[in-house]
């Protein structure tokens, strides 16, 4: 008996059991463009739902019709790696009576295997799905109307909620093959107009730079690592999506060439630039958790060296077996760093929420060396400071922090430092670089900060880290 | 001393958009992408330096993109020499 998985939105809601105080899930591959968020909530909300929490990988400007559902109490909790636009603006003010809990993506692939995050109902959004749930995010159809290609955030979901249902805007003729999410772990399949808007995936916080201030930081954070000593054959590499760390790929590349010597795997967000290199025979594996353009989507999609994985294959902390703890070098972009090499991506420095955790922790931690790349100043905003206003990733895993007035290397690492001063590169003291950005900008005023606790940072071992205080116009 | 209308920067990243017209004492209405840190700053800034051009009485409508205080400095002397006719730089 076939095709009985196929049903309406309503009817896989009202079949999965779910009910007020549930915690329902979703995956953030669409960035974004996503849709499945804002049209199953309202879905929910329709059907009456209240005090539902909401655990997503992440969650972006596209969110905000959640704010009139947190309004109108349909939504109670979340839990996500980043917030941002109006939804993070009136969090940052206070909208919820319970806090944002912040997980790292690996955080919560462990929270979600260890039970610490149970999700009852899971709605997984895919690109293809055939009618027993086998679901991809590449396209498989000439229907085809999105691609998100890996599905690496919604894998825990899959395998760990009650129940799962998946939302596909192409209905394929069974067996989808290859699939990401397996038809025994899914109970409902919803045919929808569309899932997200792929052309969206790249938007948000991945750019790639012209900025000529941008270039020089990649320059010197490609001369870090050319210097580093983990620069040999074999090694292995991930990039965050800031403009200068995406950049220094391109002269990472140009070393390569020159000197011969390749790298075993590319890890993390893949982009066009690493699928470049790798076909170029440059990388050898691609090992990608969340495809970040529409190259590497396609490239997933057809090329059995580029690897999907999940969120706790890629990152989690307590698994021995995920990738960051086979990973080299690391290079992150950060909101602040300050003196004693604590980072900060998620709350900017007017204290509203303005970006996610992502990764940042996981690779920072695991990685044998980690390099934050920022400019000294944002206009008026400094990025090496005193303290940073919430802590991400401590210090203890940040190695080397690249900036344009100069390398400040951390204590714990001086055989580094001693490296990159041998091959001439400036290497300064992270005090003075903190020193340097107040003698240009003077000493700012505290922020105006609440007592209300809006967010709770949990570090990637399942530990409160940070709380995140509302802030006060 | 007698003020016109005048302008000076640009609301771009990095500048600060300086309106200056006549007004009673200094007062400056400030909206700044950093105001909850510099906003202070920023307005010392502002009447000090008019005040160096010996302009004690204006109204300054200051829209600020995080610019630095020698931009700021540049910025409103700009300001004042058009509003003013008197120019500083001879």
């Amino acid at each position: 008996m076939r095709n009985t998985k196929v049903v309406t939105l309503e009817e896989a809601i009202r079949r999965s059991g779910l009910k007020d105080g549930m915690t329902i899930s979703f995956h953030h591959h669409f960035r974004g463009g996503d849709k499945v968020v804002n049209m199953v909530v309202a879905k929910l909300a329709e059907m009456g739902f209240k005090d539902l929490k909401l655990a997503a990988s992440s969650l972006s400007d596209v969110h905000a019709p959640l704010i009139e559902h947190i309004k109108n109490g349909v939504i109670t909790g979340i839990s996500t790696s980043g917030l941002r636009g109006e939804l993070a603006n009136e969090i940052s003010h206070g909208l919820m009576d319970e806090p944002v809990v912040f997980r790292s993506h690996g955080g919560r692939g462990s929270a979600i295997a260890n039970g610490e995050l149970h999700i009852d109902v899971a709605f997984l959004g895919a690109s293809s799905c055939d009618e027993l749930g086998n679901a991809s995010g590449c396209p498989r159809s000439e229907n085809a109307k999105s691609i998100c290609g890996s599905l690496g955030y919604a894998l825990p979901d899959a395998k760990y909620a009650d129940h799962v249902v998946v939302l596909t805007d192409d209905l394929v003729e069974y067996p989808n093959v290859p699939k990401s999410i397996s038809a025994c772990d899914v109970e409902s399949v919803v045919v929808v107009d569309s899932v997200g808007d792929s052309s969206k995936i790249s938007s948000g916080a991945i750019r790639d730079s012209k900025n000529p201030r941008d270039i020089l930081l990649a320059q010197q954070a490609a001369k870090v690592i050319i210097n580093s000593g983990y620069f040999e054959d074999g090694f292995s590499i991930q990039t965050g999506t800031g403009g200068a760390s995406l950049a220094a790929v391109k002269y990472i590349r140009e070393s390569m060439i020159e000197k011969g010597i390749k790298a075993s795997f590319a890890l993390g967000g893949i982009t066009a630039h690493m699928v470049k290199l790798h076909e170029e025979g440059l990388i050898g594996r691609l090992i990608d958790v969340q495809s970040f353009d529409k190259v590497a989507a396609e490239s997933i999609a057809s090329d059995q060296l580029h690897q999907e994985v999940s969120a706790i294959e890629y990152a989690s902390a307590d698994n021995p077996g995920s990738a960051v703890h086979a990973l080299d070098i690391v290079i992150l972009s950060a909101l602040e760093v300050d003196v004693n090499f604590n980072v900060n991506v998620l709350v900017g420095s007017d204290g509203i929420i303005r970006g996610a955790v992502g990764g940042h922790p996981d690779t920072a931690e695991d990685s044998a060396l980690s390099i934050i790349v920022c400019p000294l100043l944002r206009g008026r905003i400094p990025c090496v400071v005193p303290k940073v206003t919430t802590l991400i990733t401590p210090g203890a895993g940040v190695d080397v922090v690249v900036t344009e007035y100069g390398i400040a290397v951390n204590p714990r690492r001086p055989e580094i430092a001693e490296r990159l001063k041998a091959a001439g590169l400036k290497v300064v003291d992270i005090h003075d670089l903190a020193a340097k950005a107040t003698s240009v900008i003077g000493v700012p005023d505290p922020l105006p900060f609440g007592d209300k606790v809006v967010g709770i940072v949990m570090d990637r071992h399942g530990k409160v880290l940070d709380k995140i205080y509302n802030i006060v116009d | 001393m007698e003020l016109k209308n005048a302008v000076a920067g640009t609301l771009e990243s990095g500048d600060i958009m300086i309106q200056i017209g006549p007004g009673e004492g200094l007062q400056v209405e400030l909206q700044s992408s950093v105001a909850a840190q510099f906003g202070r700053q920023i307005k010392s800034v502002i009447t000090e330096t008019l005040q160096g051009l010996g302009v004690s009485d204006a109204f300054v409508k200051a829209t600020d993109k995080g610019a630095l205080d020698c931009t700021i400095r540049a910025r409103v002397t700009a300001a004042a020499v058009r509003a003013t006719g008197k120019d500083v730089w001879k």
